[in-house]
């Protein structure tokens, strides 16, 4: 728990040191060994960042930022520790910058719900895009509906990459009126890694604020949020290695300071009269309440766990997972992969002709192996391909070639039983 | 037949099987035999709330054979998934053409000594516990009805 990013050397690639790692790879699922490949929806946990949430408790567990006990100081020292660890590792200016959510979900509809409050007004129009998850299109409705804005969306080509940058033009779809971009990074159900660097440059000639929904990126790829330039990024933990019901919401401090809070509570407040409230400084002033300590220590430790890693190394290996699995899918007749954007992470969507992905998905994990089935929180993105859902596979850095091979001949045997 | 006679039927022919493989394919081939729904009773009203595969059930009220007095209740379905079909031809195999009352003493305990549990979750999308509930309540209404 004490380790830091600092102090240990990066350690090379191997990718059986790595699973040792992870307790619930030697789980077995209806007899067989356990292959999990639906990472985008969660990922495994190390030992560390299971150790660490289980060591808080039995050992600091108390409110923080509240008493003056040893175990109030030692409880908050651990959590502010976790947010410097993710301001080092998102490169955000200030630890301040960081605020803890319960997910993605929390930190969107947190920046949806402020940001409509902050900015917009009859006519505005907020830009999304035709990949977005369900978490990145409902707030911004719910925000449009409030204030009389207008919800645009970029749309998606064939091959499941954003118009703009198959046409050259990012600017199409920004006018006077876009106050807010809000873009997935990465697209939880393609695959796909958007350009929004270049979009974000877009949006700020405009004046426009942009939002980064990095929930699908933070695993796999290398986020400074400097260089993006966004104003605001949201991700989960969970899916980064750490605990359930924890999340981020990067803001840039200016921007942070200017939108009001989401929730009233504790915790979130300088001063209380039934006339008029005062709010706390950031990061507390949206952090209304008692955060999840617990999760938010293991978030820490997920990510100094993987700080400990070269981030090259374990991109390349996904990605060599990715190329393997879309080769090996692809022998299998009547595959159709939904997704093959040029940029990708380790997602593979895909439809075989005559199978339903129901069906699929039941007969892999009568063989052990975890896909997830269905439309993935994107059915906009489902009526685009004209799917009613996919099979989905996603990699993360403990999979293997090996377990590939297994899913390809699952795959194989079911569809024999399927048609 | 009675409902526990076919259902021990059941139970009888998947023990038969010693692997998973042979068992879904044996309820594969069940979904085959499920009667089908007709194509004008395939309207929206008649599925079964899910989200992953889609389930169509129609009921049908008739008169009984052999009870004098009583009235069965006659079901036909389909879904677009295989293993969702097997799993709606078992359900209708055991409830089909019984009365109201036979219906919503049913349990589905069966499933579970069949081998396949997992089936059996309340909270798995298209799992046979929501077939069953909208069986049941037509079975309700049917029995409501004078």
């Amino acid at each position: 728990m004490n380790t830091t990013a600092d102090t240990v050397e990066k350690k090379g690639y191997d990718v059986e040191e790595i699973r040792a790692q992870f307790p619930i790879l030697k789980e077995r699922v209806h007899g067989k060994p356990l292959v999990y490949f639906d990472n985008a929806a969660t990922s495994q946990k190390p030992r560390r960042v299971i150790k660490a949430e289980s060591t808080y408790y039995a050992t600091i567990n108390a409110n923080v930022h509240r008493g003056v006990h040893t175990l109030s100081t030692k409880a908050t020292e651990a959590q502010e520790a976790a947010r410097e660890t993710i301001r080092t590792h998102i490169n955000a200016k200030h630890a301040h910058e960081v605020i803890f959510t319960s997910g993605t979900t929390a930190s969107l509809n947190l920046a949806a719900f402020s940001l409509g409050q902050l900015l917009l007004k009859k006519g505005d129009e907020v830009l999304i895009s035709g990949m977005e998850h369900h978490s990145n299109i409902v707030p911004w409705q719910l925000a449009c509906e409030r204030h009389g804005a207008v919800l645009k969306v970029i749309p998606v080509t064939d091959e499941g990459e954003l118009e703009p940058r198959r046409r050259d033009d990012a600017t199409e779809y920004f006018t006077e009126r876009t106050k807010v971009l809000a873009l997935t990074h990465v697209s939880n159900t393609l695959g796909t890694i958007n350009p929004v660097k270049e979009l974000i440059a877009e949006a700020k000639k405009r004046g426009g604020v942009t939002v980064v929904d990095g929930a699908q990126a933070i695993a796999h790829l290398d986020i400074d949020v400097q260089d993006l330039g966004c104003d605001l990024y949201a991700f989960s933990g969970h899916k980064a290695y750490g605990p359930t019901g924890t999340g981020v919401l990067y803001g840039r401090e200016e921007l942070l300071n200017e939108m009001p809070p989401w929730q009233g509570g504790g915790e979130m407040i300088d001063t209380v009269t039934f006339e008029k409230t005062t709010y706390a400084k950031l990061p507390f002033k949206f952090e209304a309440g008692t955060p999840h300590i617990a999760g938010i220590i293991g978030l820490g430790e997920a990510f100094r766990w993987m700080e400990d890693y070269d981030k090259q190394a374990m991109a390349a290996h996904e990605h060599l997972l990715l190329e393997h699995a879309t080769k090996e899918l692809l022998t299998i007749d009547g595959m159709r992969i939904i997704g093959t954007a040029k940029e990708k992470v380790g997602v593979i969507s895909f439809v075989i002709e005559g199978v339903h992905h129901y069906d699929l998905g039941t007969l892999l994990d009568q063989q052990g192996i975890a896909v997830r089935t269905g439309h993935h929180c994107t059915q906009p993105l489902m009526e685009r391909f004209g799917v009613s859902g996919t099979t989905r596979t996603s990699f993360a850095c403990f999979n293997t070639v090996e377990e590939v091979n297994s899913m390809v001949a699952a795959t194989r045997k079911a569809v024999k039983m399927l048609r | 037949m009675t409902l526990a006679q076919t259902q021990q039927e059941l139970i009888d022919e998947f023990a038969m099987f010693t692997d998973w493989q042979d068992r879904y394919e044996h309820l594969i081939e069940l979904g085959k035999d499920l009667p089908l729904i007709a194509p004008k009773h395939k309207t929206d009203d008649n599925l079964v709330r899910g989200c992953q595969s889609r389930v169509w059930l129609n009921a049908e009220q008739r008169a009984s054979t052999s009870l004098s007095d009583g009235t069965i209740i006659h079901f036909t379905a389909d879904s677009d998934a295989m293993i969702t079909k097997g799993i709606v031809a078992l359900l209708v195999r055991v409830y089909n053409d019984r009365t109201p009352q036979e219906l919503l003493g049913a349990s589905t305990e069966f499933i579970d000594r069949i081998g396949l549990r997992e089936h059996l979750s309340p909270n798995r999308a298209n799992g046979l516990s929501a077939m069953l509930d909208q069986m049941k309540r037509y079975a309700l209404a049917y029995s409501a009805k004078p």
